[in-house]
């Protein structure tokens, strides 16, 4: 989850999304209906508590490069930043899907449930955002 | 992480690089997972606030409810298994979070296995077991300090002398271990008996109260 969060907002902002994705999760835990698809409804909310994150982030004054604390989460790469950098870059959908993917580990089955889209959608849009990210790779 | 195959996975990394890499480090994990604890607790969103505690039987499990004391998990019975059973039968939300009950629990552990306290003084959230099964419990909750009774005499306190195997019963399943001194029954000839954290601990309690 907390890998996820990094994927989508990278470092800095990923624990305040993962921290606000578990409290909602601990608030709304009686909607559970399906134990099986716990992971499924974990990043359905995590996926929200993202876009609430960018559009803070849309509201909120720029703040000057540098000025802003670096709270690392951690000394170690989570993830491949250079990789997610490029994904970060992508349209919404492709990058949610890219991260629910790779990130979550979740099937196209459950990417769609968590998107709200069919699995052929799930599946399409991810194999665009691979296509997008090697065609970049190349141009460079 | 289970590693699935792509039809469109081409012959480049670019998958291997898009999937997670290493865990954050431990003390960064804690640290987040203690901060989130603290504000879940905040914010009264952890049903069962549980920690982990140093006892000479190993690692024991102090979990409680608003009420009070709920659970006492024993090293045999597995950390694992005891959190699931907290989730099933009283909430999913359970957490290791710090909470004042708790550490006064522990806090009374610390002096009993020092020998210096004779008795716990914390409320007890009996949810965990009912009807004639608490009854046993409740008894056994009278036996002083460094004494034994058997399985007869307990049966009987609880109201139903015949009942013995059911107080058997009751007893393997106290969820309260050593506040509620289960392991101070023993069976009628003076044998130990069984005990939820196995014969040895139930044997080493016994001996920390001079009771054997």
């Amino acid at each position: 989850m907390l890998r996820f969060c990094v994927g989508r907002l990278g470092p800095e902002r990923a624990e305040d999304a993962f921290q606000e994705t578990m409290l909602s999760a601990l608030r709304a835990y009686d909607d559970v209906r399906d134990p099986g698809a716990i992971r499924a409804w974990l990043f359905s909310i995590a996926a929200r508590k993202v876009i609430d994150a960018h559009r803070a982030r849309m509201r909120a004054p720029q703040p000057t490069e540098g000025l802003e604390p670096l709270t690392g989460v951690q000394d170690a790469p989570i993830v491949d930043d250079r990789a997610w950098e490029a994904v970060r870059a992508l349209p919404e959908k492709q990058r949610q899907a890219l991260t629910l993917r790779y990130l979550a580990d979740l099937s196209h089955r459950e990417i769609a449930g968590v998107m709200e889209t069919s699995e052929s959608a799930a599946r399409r849009n991810v194999f665009e955002g691979l296509r997008r990210l090697r065609q970049e790779a190349e141009a460079r | 992480m289970n590693v699935k195959t792509d039809h469109n996975a081409g012959p480049d990394h670019l998958e291997e690089s898009l999937r997670a890499g290493e865990e954050p480090d431990a003390a960064a994990w804690r640290r987040i997972c203690h901060d989130l604890a603290v504000r879940a607790e905040a914010q009264g969103l952890v049903d069962v606030a549980v920690e982990r505690h140093d006892s000479p039987l190993g690692p024991v499990l102090v979990g409680a409810t608003s009420e009070g004391l709920v659970r006492v998990g024993l090293p045999s019975e597995g950390e694992d298994a005891v959190l699931a059973d907290l989730a099933d039968r009283v909430s999913p939300r359970v957490l290791l979070a710090p909470r004042a009950s708790v550490t006064e629990a522990r806090r009374q552990l610390d002096e009993y296995f020092a020998r210096r306290r004779r008795g716990f003084e914390i409320d007890l959230d009996w949810r965990l077991t009912k009807g004639f099964r608490r009854d046993v419990l409740q008894a056994t909750a009278q036996i002083p300090y460094g004494r034994t009774a058997s399985y007869t005499e307990v049966a009987a306190d609880a109201g139903r002398p015949a009942a013995v195997r059911a107080a058997g019963t009751a007893l393997a399943n106290n969820p309260l271990p050593i506040v509620v001194p289960c392991h101070r029954v023993l069976r009628s000839g003076g044998e130990i008996g069984s005990y939820r954290g196995g014969p040895e601990a139930k044997a080493q309690l016994l001996g920390l109260e001079g009771a054997v």
